[in-house]
């Protein structure tokens, strides 16, 4: 039963950072852009927010950890939309293809991220750039009392603040893209930009502020990998720490076809399958059960695209530029 | 202009590279009044019409709406003056309903109140004579549900001018005449409408005032019950012309092809043809008739070997042996060669020859980024033998149907995408005749074509019926069916509603064929 | 009330796009040189950042990467594989295949050879090893390719994200592999595979591994193939219209699932000249990210083998010389990413510029332009 506990609780731990990840490319895809630089904004978004309170610690004698914390996340947020602008001037404005650009953002954020985090480690005298136990503890404690609770309180109760935020936003985008009227204007920009158009909707403005609000979320993710502690090291900046995630996190959105509510079970699905390893013997070895998530995500794409179910399919417009003389 | 005066252009020009669209041209459209904006495809119609709506911006000249000169820079511009336009391809979002469409892009901020959007919706349809359905997704939607759903949206909105690009082209006779009753009922609203048509009967059944564009230039305005369609023709075209098409008689007539029971489905997995049944003769021209989406589509690439076939047979017979295509081809079997299950190599190695012109010319008959030599080969570029491609024979085509069908390009190697409608239909029809089919199919083939151009491929059909080809014709104008065509196999909802003789049947007698109330009415 | 306000005013838009309908090549040459300029700009406002003078680092980067001979020989084993796979992923993106598995690709032809390396190498001479290699290399990175293709011309199966979901099962596997049955024995007890003999190694001419000759033939078939090749035409078409294609009467599965398997086996060619020729064994560092970067030169190349030779070789210079930084201004190497995706950035905005101009204000030229 304790087991069966810890698993959870690991696989939420682990699903989170694909959870913000997800949630961020569902934005983006709907609005018809097609961003593969996920890796590469949860890149910087990781290594400004560490920069962020690092320097906070260093700039004060007694730091607060709210104070850190808000300073991680403004950090992260601009630093991984900064990304995504990037990406929206080029795409969006200058209709460079997608992908390529996409993949370029991969480049250019990788190589940011672990640049910096070399350069600023380089200047620390432990030649590492971390954050003290203030910062850290902040990014990685449950809620006090109710997580003492028996049972429920380590099931529901002993996650850190952004498990929770990324619940939150979760739902929040559900309702935004189904009930709001901006997300209704947004969703018909990705299905049918000419449409949009013709309707008096801003396309580009549209455009430019989900992908770069989606780069913001995904770099909430990459804060995440870079604070949480749950693999034995957190609130330090380690080399290629995103590994993978970001590109997990594009699959997840298919997982999910482009639904936020599916995308909570998706990341819960994928943590779990990526921890599973820990905690569930099959007598297989260790690198094979690393690979269950993309099986997992092969299979779920095949299975999509087989169903080829109206309501499931990507938004019409996804990977294409919008030129309104275009003739 | 007086105080009625609801817009008024003047001068307005625009150009795209090299082509000037519109030149110079002026306007005016009273409240209350229904202008109809004649010409004919390519003329500029819908070029104006779109700086109206704010989707193009124009290079030179000024607007004025109400009396007020004003700037219209985007479709937004566009509203808040009262402009609404119903574009001829329809700005709907599939996967959304009705009403969330009718919404979209408007101002309020915040959460989308359906059931409002539902009352108002409906009270606005109650108004007009509408019938809607707002929960509706649009996918589910027929063409003529979709376009009630883009006229109350620009109803919604607020407009009090509604331009509408060519709203009849897809909807029967019986929806155009409820689409008039509507439009009557919005000008004695007050509201000023302005529609583009080529069609000059439904200008003198609906409109009040006419003005003519030819060629991008401003010909003039006048007041409908002050004219007639000869003298809108006139204006039109330049100089009198009646549609005087030749219909040669062919030496041999005999058997090509022969569709018996045939069913599929169109790709959304409806059922597009039911029980389709007819002949094609060598030496004629067999026109289909039909209104938009009838299955007109599917017959021919179910033909081509393009289309799954749920069930049914077409039967291929060779040549007469003593006409001039004979000896082309292998012979097949005399008792019919069938063509279903067969893909479109298949076809052509027993020894068919289809040549097949369809309606997306760019998109399907011809490859719009590589120039006139690789899509010359497009369909034979296995014959050479080897890996490689030969492109000297393919240069040879090209050159001689630039020659021979007067095709305005730079030269054999531009891109054909860059070509005019009228060459690009040029380039791809040489290229199908010129594998000298036994049976000749095309869709629409003079859309978009200036008149000139109609009449060279009216003539290149002609010369291909002569020497014995099967011509299977889908048009959409029933003028031009009734004049070229020996017969015509009218379709409705995928089924054969009849099939006439060009020479005697009527248009009206077609018309009613092709709206499947009609044709039951007939039988009962 | 809006209404008013936007009718008081009487503007043209301030900028207008419109679509160029010629470009002199030199124009659009000078455009792209101007825009590589921006980019190493930026890169030596990064440096000067960091307090050093652009000018030293950068000539420091170029006499790291070209002037010596070791360097030379250095820049050309990392453009290797860069090209390599570049040619690889060629055929597949004209056919608009989104094939960003070349790393996955890569990885399987560098298992298939390693197999053979490490356990055939007793039993077979030099000449007749490497070949049953490279043929094993192919074979494996065709197969690799292929089930993306199956999948996506069976059933539309977005390609982009399965070739990418390949990448990781592939490094999974050569994991899996390095860390139990192909673990070095002898070694320290570190999971990694062993050195491979003498025999399964290419062997070096000019100085650098035999991959470059490799890499080069590729390059000059795979421009001939595309150019002149009834199969390359097919792909072409294909690419631009799978419509127009089908009405051909070309079968656009079959061109699909071909032609993957010649883009991975290419790829698996790439990943045995790796192994055997720089790293004489497999580890996770056998594609390295270049399946990716390749992406990018072969898209600036506009799909161009040729083309695509120089700006492997720029990519080369620029990850050599940032090695070289790293050792004599204590610059991290991840320089070279952060330079590489600022260039990129901007050679894929300065396409802009040379397929449409911008019209300001007041300057309205209504004819042609």
């Amino acid at each position: 039963m304790d087991k069966v506990l810890s698993f959870v609780v690991a696989a939420v731990l682990a699903g989170t950072p694909l959870l913000f990840g997800t949630l961020g490319e569902i934005l983006t895809e709907k609005s018809g852009n097609l961003n593969l630089g996920v890796e590469g904004m949860m890149f910087m978004g990781g290594v400004a927010g560490l920069a962020g309170s690092y320097y906070y610690e260093q700039a004060v004698s007694n730091p607060n950890p709210v104070v850190s914390v808000l300073i991680a996340m403004v950090c992260a947020i601009l630093c991984a939309a900064f990304g995504a602008l990037i990406y929206s001037v080029l795409t969006i404005t200058l209709r460079a293809n997608q992908n390529v650009t996409g993949l370029a953002l991969t480049i250019f954020g990788t190589g940011f991220a672990n640049f910096l985090g070399e350069a600023i480690g380089n200047t620390a005298p432990s030649r590492y750039m971390a954050v003290g136990n203030v910062t850290k503890d902040a990014f990685n404690s449950g809620i006090p009392v109710l997580q003492d609770l028996p049972v429920v309180g380590k099931l529901l109760f002993s996650y850190n603040f952004m498990v929770y935020l990324g619940i939150l936003l979760a739902i929040v985008l559900a309702w935004f893209l189904g009930r709001s009227r901006a997300g209704l204007n947004l969703r018909s920009v990705g299905e049918s930009p000419a449409t949009a158009d013709a309707a008096g909707i801003n396309v580009t403005l549209y455009k430019y502020l989900a992908t770069c609000v989606g780069g913001g979320i995904c770099g909430l993710g990459g804060l995440y990998i870079v604070m949480n502690s749950a693999n034995g090291v957190g609130g330090v900046w380690v080399h290629n720490c995103v590994n993978g995630k970001g590109w997990i996190a594009v699959a997840l959105v298919i997982f999910a076809t482009w639904s936020p509510a599916r995308a909570l079970l998706g990341s819960l699905v994928f943590g779990a399958l990526s921890v599973m390893r820990l905690y569930v013997a099959l007598g297989i070895p260790a690198q094979i059960y690393d690979i269950f998530p993309y099986i997992a995500t092969v299979i779920v794409l095949v299975a999509v695209s087989m169903r080829r179910k109206r309501e499931n399919q990507p938004p019409q417009s996804l990977g294409l530029a919008y030129f309104r003389e275009e003739r | 202009m007086d105080a009625n005066t609801a817009i008024r252009l003047k001068d307005i020009t625009k150009t795209f590279g090299p082509v000037v669209a519109n030149d110079k041209i002026s306007l005016e459209v009273d409240r209350g009044e229904i202008l109809a904006l004649l010409g004919e495809n390519g003329s500029g119609k819908t070029t104006l019409m779109n700086m109206l709506s704010g989707i193009y911006f124009p290079d030179a000249g000024q607007i004025w709406v109400d009396g007020r000169e004003v700037t219209i820079r985007s479709p937004r511009d566009a509203f808040e003056l009262g402009i609404g336009m119903i574009h001829q391809h329809f700005k709907l979002v599939d996967v959304l309903t009705a009403a969330e469409n009718i919404v979209l892009g408007l101002d309020q901020k915040g959460r989308l109140d359906r059931k409002k959007v539902a009352r108002e919706v409906r009270a606005i349809s109650e108004k007009y004579g509408f019938d809607i359905d707002p929960d509706q997704k649009i996918y589910n939607m027929s063409v003529s549900q979709k376009q009630t759903v883009e006229i109350v949206k620009v109803l919604y909105r607020g407009a009090n001018i509604l331009i509408l690009d060519e709203p009849t082209a897809v909807l029967t006779p019986q929806e155009t005449e409820k689409l008039f009753a509507v439009l009557r009922n919005m000008k004695a609203d007050g509201k000023s409408i302005i529609i583009i048509t080529h069609k000059l009967n439904e200008v003198m059944a609906i409109s009040d005032k006419v003005a003519v564009l030819r060629k991008g230039k401003y010909i003039g305005t006048v007041n409908t019950a002050e004219t007639n369609p000869q003298a809108l023709t006139d204006m039109m075209v330049g100089h009198a012309v009646t549609l005087d098409i030749d219909r040669p008689m062919a030496k041999y007539h005999d058997l090509r092809l022969e569709v018996k029971g045939l069913n599929c489905r169109g790709s959304d997995g409806v059922k597009a043809l039911t029980d389709v049944s007819f002949t094609a003769m060598g030496g004629e021209i067999l026109g289909i008739a039909g209104v938009a989406g009838s299955g007109q589509k599917e017959l021919l690439e179910a033909i081509a070997g393009l289309q799954k076939v749920e069930s049914g047979h077409i039967f291929y017979y060779p040549p007469h042996p003593k006409s001039d295509i004979a000896g082309n081809h292998v012979p097949v079997d005399k008792a019919g060669e069938e063509l279903v299950g067969k893909n479109p190599t298949q076809i052509q190695k027993i020894g068919v020859s289809l040549a097949f012109v369809p309606e997306d010319r760019l998109g399907m008959g011809l490859v719009a980024s590589m120039d006139m030599v690789d899509n010359m080969m497009l369909k034979t570029y296995k014959e050479s033998k080897g890996p490689l491609v030969d492109r000297k024979t393919p240069r040879a085509l090209a050159e001689k149907l630039i020659e021979e069908l007067e095709i305005v390009t730079p030269g054999v190697s531009t891109p054909v995408r860059k070509l005019s409608g009228g060459n690009v239909q040029k380039v791809l029809v040489g290229r199908e005749i010129a594998s000298s089919p036994t049976v000749l199919m095309t869709a629409y083939p003079v859309r978009g074509l200036d008149i000139n151009s109609s009449y060279t491929i009216y003539r290149l059909l002609n010369e291909q019926k002569m020497k014995g080809v099967a011509v299977l014709l889908v048009g959409e104008d029933l003028d031009v069916l009734l004049e070229l065509c020996d017969r015509i196999v009218v379709l409705c909802g995928g089924r054969v509603t009849g099939v006439v003789d060009a020479r005697t049947a009527t248009k009206d007698q077609v018309g009613l064929l092709m709206t499947q109330s009609a044709g039951k009415e007939a039988e009962a | 009330m809006a209404a008013q306000v936007k009718a008081a005013e009487h503007r043209e838009p301030l900028v207008r796009i419109a679509k160029r309908t010629d470009i002199s090549r030199g124009k659009s040459w000078a455009i792209r040189a101007a825009a590589i300029v921006l980019a190493l700009l930026l890169g030596a406002l990064i440096m000067l950042l960091l307090g050093h003078n652009p000018f030293l680092v950068y000539a420091d980067m170029v006499r790291g990467s070209l002037g010596t001979q070791i360097g030379r020989r250095e820049t050309v084993k990392i453009a290797v594989p860069l090209l390599g796979a570049a040619v690889a992923i060629a055929p597949a993106f004209m056919m608009k295949f989104w094939n960003i598995g070349a790393e996955g690709q890569i990885l399987a032809g560098g298992i298939a050879a390693t197999y053979f390396a490490l356990f055939w190498a007793d039993t077979l001479p030099r000449v007749p090893l490497l070949i049953v290699m490279f043929l094993a290399a192919a074979i494996a990175g065709a197969l690799w390719g292929l089930i993306p293709a199956f999948f996506k011309a069976k059933w539309g199966t977005n390609e982009t994200l399965f070739t990418l979901m390949l990448n990781y099962i592939a490094l999974g596997i050569e994991q899996y592999l390095q860390n139990g049955p192909w673990k070095d024995t002898k070694g320290t007890g570190f999971p990694i595979i062993a050195q491979f003999a003498s025999n399964a190694r290419l062997p070096k001419v000019l100085g650098v591994h035999a991959g470059w000759i490799i890499v080069l033939i590729f390059v000059v078939l795979m421009f001939l193939y595309l150019r002149y090749t009834k199969q390359g035409y097919e792909i072409a078409v294909v690419g631009e219209s799978e419509a127009t294609a089908r009405y051909s009467g070309m079968s656009v599965p079959k061109i699909v699932m071909r032609t993957m398997c010649i883009s991975g086996a290419i790829a698996g060619i790439v990943g045995f000249t790796v192994v055997s020729g720089a790293d004489y064994t497999l580890n996770a560092n056998t594609a390295g990210g270049v399946g990716f970067t390749a992406i990018t030169v072969a898209w600036l190349a506009g799909l161009n083998p040729i083309i695509m030779v120089f700006i492997a070789a720029f990519l080369a210079i620029l990850t050599k010389g940032s090695g070289t930084i790293q050792t004599n201004f204590s610059i991290p190497a991840s320089v070279a990413d952060v330079l590489t995706g600022i260039i990129l950035f901007a050679m894929l905005g300065c396409e802009f510029f040379i397929r449409y101009r911008l019209i300001f204000r007041g300057k309205g030229e209504h004819s042609n332009g």
